[in-house]
């Protein structure tokens, strides 16, 4: 034990951890947002609503039918980006060609229709839902205590984010993807099924928040409104990096869980606040956001 | 001057005035009658929201600018009214101003960093700083927490009018919610609000024509967020509570949806819309978290088949201007 500016330093390397744990969560539902918007044009409102279902999907997918966490892992962002792609389907796909706007109305509607439902299902409270056994327990790294499930969350975070940018900037495919965006015209007259992928490109970002509520399940208690505080804040991390860049999205998301946490030790009232007044001195300073590419 | 050179243009406009001076007197009418017939409570309650969406309907309706954080200027000034009123013991109409000050206040802050960006982005902004000012409501003394500002006194109006006096306090919101709406009206057929119009249809076009877009955008949202507080400054007489619901995201929802459902950009729509929510809301409390549903249900059904809305569609039918 010893004290950096007077702050015990499992105190402060405590809630760096935590602040690392919300900024992978942050950084994966950006990060959807961001691949969804570049796509459809279309502020996913419905996101903080289907991370919850992936939450939920975790937790019903043990309940009932004895689908152990690992699997859930797969399973769940399947099952739930499959919805996605069937709102893109029945609903998304008709208003391409209006104001984004009522991408925004229409993605709000659906989020209180699923978390409306969802609490008249299960109620208000928390479901508990634990970490696997292989997760369990925890390392002494000298200066503070390490919980292995956290650990493998900001891992995993930070791999699939990396992963996505991989294939996004890196490959064939998404090549495809970044030139559909610049130019959607082109790209199917050179053969190429864009709307297919439009579909997909939305399925996958929900597939994101998805997995993203299934690794939050054994953290946070599963509940109907987990999501829709959360996605107000992702927002604001949004704004703050912009979301032309996925690089930009990720760093912007990690970054802001670490000085979340930070903020809980050295001004703990202000932690809940303290992204939006980041993002109310970055509007000053640099209206376009960190990462932005025009307003 | 030019009008008068476009025949078209100023038979549509006599026109346009003559229907909607039919609809605001039935209006009128309508509301000296329904006190007689509906609880007063209730009424107020709705024409406190009718208020508010119409000053929201200002901004999202005529310059194009689409405000998820509305709550914000709702919620505290309501806050400023009820706090004024029950610790300090100020008359209703100073507290009211109070809580319209606040809302001015706030809307010149929260529009002078949201209209740095737009579109999407403009929702995004708002929704975050509402937000933020809920955290510091949730967590600031005079709010009351949890519990909200309750037993908020109604005290009489100008030493004269006893508000408590459920009739007298019904002519009180009334005479609010006409001055409040004419005063929109006002602002939106004025040369002000053609600018604010043209924003919406064109920005860049209305840049290149010399206009300084920021500046109008930015005196429209102060606007509409001083007459948002007035709506929560009224509602918090009525109810003689201010509390968290009043600042939180789900209260930006529902005067969103009032003002889709009733038709934005339209004159009466957020009156038609405010009215059926605030109704719904009522008959359908029992059900609990199915009127989330519902409301949920009919942002999709508006956006996918109705964007026009009610009165929008009313007006469509019958040719003439709501």
């Amino acid at each position: 034990m010893f004290e950096i500016f007077g702050i015990p330093s499992q105190a402060l390397f405590g809630q760096l951890l935590l602040g690392l744990i919300n900024g992978s969560f942050y950084a994966l539902l950006s990060l959807g947002l961001a691949v969804i918007f570049g796509m459809l044009n279309i502020i996913n409102f419905t996101h903080g609503a289907q991370y919850m279902m992936g939450a939920f999907a975790a937790y019903l997918l043990l309940q009932n039918f004895g689908i152990n966490y690992w699997a859930a892992l797969v399973v769940a962002p399947l099952l739930v980006g499959a919805t996605g792609v069937l709102i893109e389907r029945l609903f998304l796909q008709h208003l391409r060609k209006l104001d984004p706007l009522y991408g925004l109305l229409l993605t709000f509607g659906l989020a209180l229709i699923i978390e409306g439902m969802f609490r008249n299902q299960w109620g208000s409270s928390g479901l508990p839902y634990s970490a696997p056994e292989a997760l369990k327990g925890g390392r002494n790294l000298g200066f503070m205590f390490l919980p292995n499930y956290r650990a493998w969350v900001i891992g995993l975070s930070l791999a699939v984010c990396l992963a996505t940018w991989f294939a996004i900037e890196r490959t064939r495919l998404g090549s495809y993807l970044r030139a559909a965006t610049e130019n959607p015209v082109l790209v199917r007259a050179f053969g190429i099924n864009v709307p297919r992928m439009v579909t997909l490109t939305y399925g996958f970002g929900v597939a994101l928040a998805a997995l993203a509520g299934v690794m939050a399940a054994p953290i946070y208690n599963v509940s109907p409104q987990m999501g829709s505080d959360l996605i107000i804040v992702v927002f604001a991390v949004v704004v703050i990096g912009g979301m032309g860049s996925i690089l930009g999205a990720i760093l912007t998301g990690f970054a802001l869980g670490v000085i979340e946490g930070l903020t809980k030790v050295f001004y703990p009232e202000a932690s809940n606040t303290v992204i939006f007044v980041i993002m109310a001195i970055v509007l000053l300073i640099r209206p376009a956001g960190l990462f932005g590419r025009g307003v | 001057m030019e009008r008068a050179l476009e025949p078209s243009l100023l038979a549509q406009s006599r026109e346009r005035g003559w229907s909607l001076g039919i609809a605001f007197l039935a209006m009128v009418v309508l509301f000296a009658i329904l006190p007689f017939v509906v609880y007063p409570v209730f009424l107020m309650k709705a024409l406190c929201f009718a208020l508010f969406a119409c000053a929201f309907n200002l901004l999202i309706g005529y310059v194009g600018l689409a405000s998820f954080g509305h709550a914000l200027f709702f919620g505290w000034a309501s806050y400023v009214t009820a706090y004024t009123a029950k610790a300090w013991g100020w008359p209703p109409e100073l507290a009211v101003v109070g809580g319209i000050a606040i809302a001015a206040l706030l809307g010149f802050v929260a529009g002078g960093l949201a209209i740095r960006r737009q579109g999407i982005y403009f929702a995004m902004i708002t929704l975050a700083l509402a937000q933020m000012m809920y955290f510091f409501a949730l967590q600031a003394k005079f709010t009351g927490g949890e519990d909200g500002i309750q037993g908020v006194p109604r005290g009489r109006l100008l030493g004269v009018f006893d508000l408590s006096h459920e009739m007298t306090m019904y002519i009180f919101v009334l005479v609010v919610f006409l001055a409040g709406f004419l005063f929109i009206y006002r602002i939106i057929n004025s040369p002000f609000g053609e600018v604010l119009k043209a924003i919406r249809e064109n920005e860049l076009r209305t840049i290149s024509l010399g206009y300084k877009t920021e500046r109008y955008k930015l005196v429209a949202f102060v606007l509409s967020a001083t007459l948002a507080g007035l709506a929560g400054s009224m509602n918090s007489l009525v109810f003689q509570l201010a509390s968290l619901t009043d600042v939180h995201w789900t209260m930006s929802g529902d005067v969103l949806l009032m003002t889709l459902l009733g038709g934005l950009g339209t004159v009466f729509g957020p009156v038609v819309g405010a009215f059926i929510v605030i109704a719904m809301q009522n008959y359908l409390a029992q059900f609990g978290q199915w009127v989330l549903v519902i409301q949920g249900v009919i942002f999709v059904v508006c956006v996918l088949l109705f964007r026009r809305g009610v009165v929008g569609e009313i007006a469509r039918l019958v040719r003439v201007q709501l």
